[in-house]
């Protein structure tokens, strides 16, 4: 394999959320195959820099699959075309020479694009303040271990606490919703007993949150699963059913 | 009570409307398999039509008929009110998108499969439901859907929609579990493989009928219409 690709790319460009985008092309050539897809990114910016451009905006924070910033839809996929992947662990290898890459925004209305590739997922935060915490007694540390969690519901919990928040489900879905990310709280704070006093009300409460941030109704179609770059699995949206389910059906 | 009927204004709980309808509809089909199965005794149709004016006499056939025609129209409208607010929920649409190993076809299509799971719901009642329990005719039950599987375009028209009926019940049967909460890590791949199992028998079961009587295989035609 050659070291080098030459690729063309086609970035969608947009001043701020309320300016109608458009897709522009750029040249690409000589990128090596070992950088990532951001490293190909800032290569890219430097050139419209340094041609008086101004460059393509896009998040980013740790380069290293762990805080869900990168979020690009690469060539039809959310992370590009690998599994369990962010944007940022993504390398140019997986390319073709020759090849036009086409890069858009997640796309949901409750993602407005801030600016070219930078979604607005503050949604999310509002899911999560929404019921997405546990309440714990000020004063002394508790002894280790005083409480004891059955050792496959901290091995479910732990996989389901994961999340980066990244959104690639609700940008791979085909409803836009946001059923994996809610789910995967819901279902890790359900597991725990420490996540037992809110139990009901946080459930009710994410789900309403949920709703009035506008995304879709989950249809189990799995594509969120296929593209979590956590790996997270629909159970946990089984899970978050049960738990909305049970809290409904409560008397208080 | 009125804080339980909330639940189903949100998202969570119009998923689970469809479970529970979709369920409901899944007794009928099981149930209404049975009865067709009758047209298989080769007894001149004779059990077959005891059951169907069963049906019609019944008092509490009446009351369960009520029961379903709600299900049918609760599934079908809350289908296709998911279906537009799901769309809508991404009003700027991807310049490219694949797909392909995100899910199946059968589950990105439930809106699709439905719409023409309806129209043949229409078409079959206008056959045999209509005409046999609204306006009583002479000819037997058993005689009418042996006659009418001999005409080409119905005998197909019933096997294309049998196949779409499994692609529904493929996706739908597990999924329903999933949206009630019945169904976790270690569940989920045995159910997934009990929905296209009980799909599959749907499908075959249902298609059985119009290939049976128009090829008149083991003559069940014959013996009904006597030719
Ligand atoms: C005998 C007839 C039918 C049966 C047994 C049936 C069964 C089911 C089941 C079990 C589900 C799954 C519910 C869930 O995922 O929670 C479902 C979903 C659905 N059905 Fe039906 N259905 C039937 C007819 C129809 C008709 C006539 C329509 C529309 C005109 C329709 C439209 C839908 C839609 C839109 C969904 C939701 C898809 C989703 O959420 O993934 N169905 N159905
Ligand atoms: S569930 Fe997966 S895809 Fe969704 S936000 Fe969390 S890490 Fe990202
Ligand atoms: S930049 Fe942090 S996960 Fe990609």
């Amino acid at each position: 394999m050659s070291e080098t690709i030459n690729l063309k790319l086609k970035v969608w460009r947009q001043k701020n959320t309320s300016a109608k985008g458009r897709f522009e092309i750029y040249d690409m050539p000589g990128v090596s195959t070992h950088m990532s897809f951001l490293e190909m990114m800032d290569v890219l910016n430097d050139k419209l820099i340094r041609g008086g451009q101004e460059p393509v905006a896009f998040d980013h924070d740790c380069r290293e699959g762990i805080c869900g910033m990168c979020s690009m839809f690469i060539n039809g996929r959310a992370h590009g075309p690998l599994r369990g992947t962010t944007a940022c662990q993504l390398h140019m290898r997986h390319f073709q020479d020759g090849e036009t890459i086409t890069i858009e925004p997640w796309r949901a209305n409750a993602f407005p694009v801030i600016r070219d590739l930078v979604v607005d997922r503050s949604a999310f935060d509002k899911i999560i303040q929404a019921g997405g915490f546990v309440s714990v007694n000020t004063g002394n540390a508790p002894d280790a271990n005083s409480i004891p969690v059955e050792k496959h519901k901290a091995e479910e919990s732990f996989d389901a606490a994961a999340c980066i928040g990244c959104g690639a489900c609700v940008a791979s879905c085909k409803n836009s919703s946001a059923m994996l990310f809610l789910s995967a709280k819901v279902s890790q704070l359900a597991l725990l007993p420490q996540g037992d006093p809110e139990r009901k009300v946080r459930v009710l409460k994410m789900v309403q949150a949920h709703d009035e941030a506008g995304f879709g109704s989950c249809t189990n179609i799995g594509a969120c699963e296929a593209k979590c770059p956590k790996n997270i699995s629909i159970a946990h949206i089984a899970r978050l059913n049960k738990e909305y389910l049970r809290a409904s059906l409560a008397r208080d | 009570m009125i804080h339980a009927l909330k639940m189903f204004y949100t998202t969570v709980g119009r998923k689970m409307i469809m479970a529970l309808t979709g369920l409901f509809l899944v007794t009928f089909l099981i149930e209404h398999l049975y009865g067709n199965l009758l047209l298989y005794k080769l007894d001149g149709g004779v059990a077959f039509n005891e059951y169907s004016e069963f049906l019609v006499s019944s008092l509490f056939i009446r009351v369960v008929e009520i029961a379903l025609f709600a299900g049918f129209l609760i599934h079908i409208i809350d289908g296709i009110y998911l279906t537009l607010y799901n769309r809508r929920a991404r009003k700027i649409r991807y310049e490219v998108e694949h797909v392909s190993g995100l899910g199946t076809w059968f589950s990105r299509n439930m809106g699709l499969t439905g719409a023409v799971i309806f129209f043949f719901l229409v078409v079959h009642l206008k056959s045999f439901f209509v005409p046999y329990r609204i306006f009583h005719t002479d000819t037997s039950l058993a005689y009418e859907v042996a006659s009418a599987f001999r005409s080409n375009w119905y005998a197909a028209l019933y096997v294309v929609s049998m196949v779409i009926l499994g692609s529904h019940l493929n996706h739908g049967f597990q999924s329903a579990f999933h949206s009630l909460g019945f169904n976790n890590i270690k569940y989920m791949k045995p159910m997934k493989t009990l929905g296209t199992l009980f799909a599959l028998i749907m499908m075959i079961g249902f298609a059985s009928f119009p290939i049976m009587f128009y090829f008149d295989i083991f003559g069940v035609g014959t013996d009904i219409l006597g030719h």
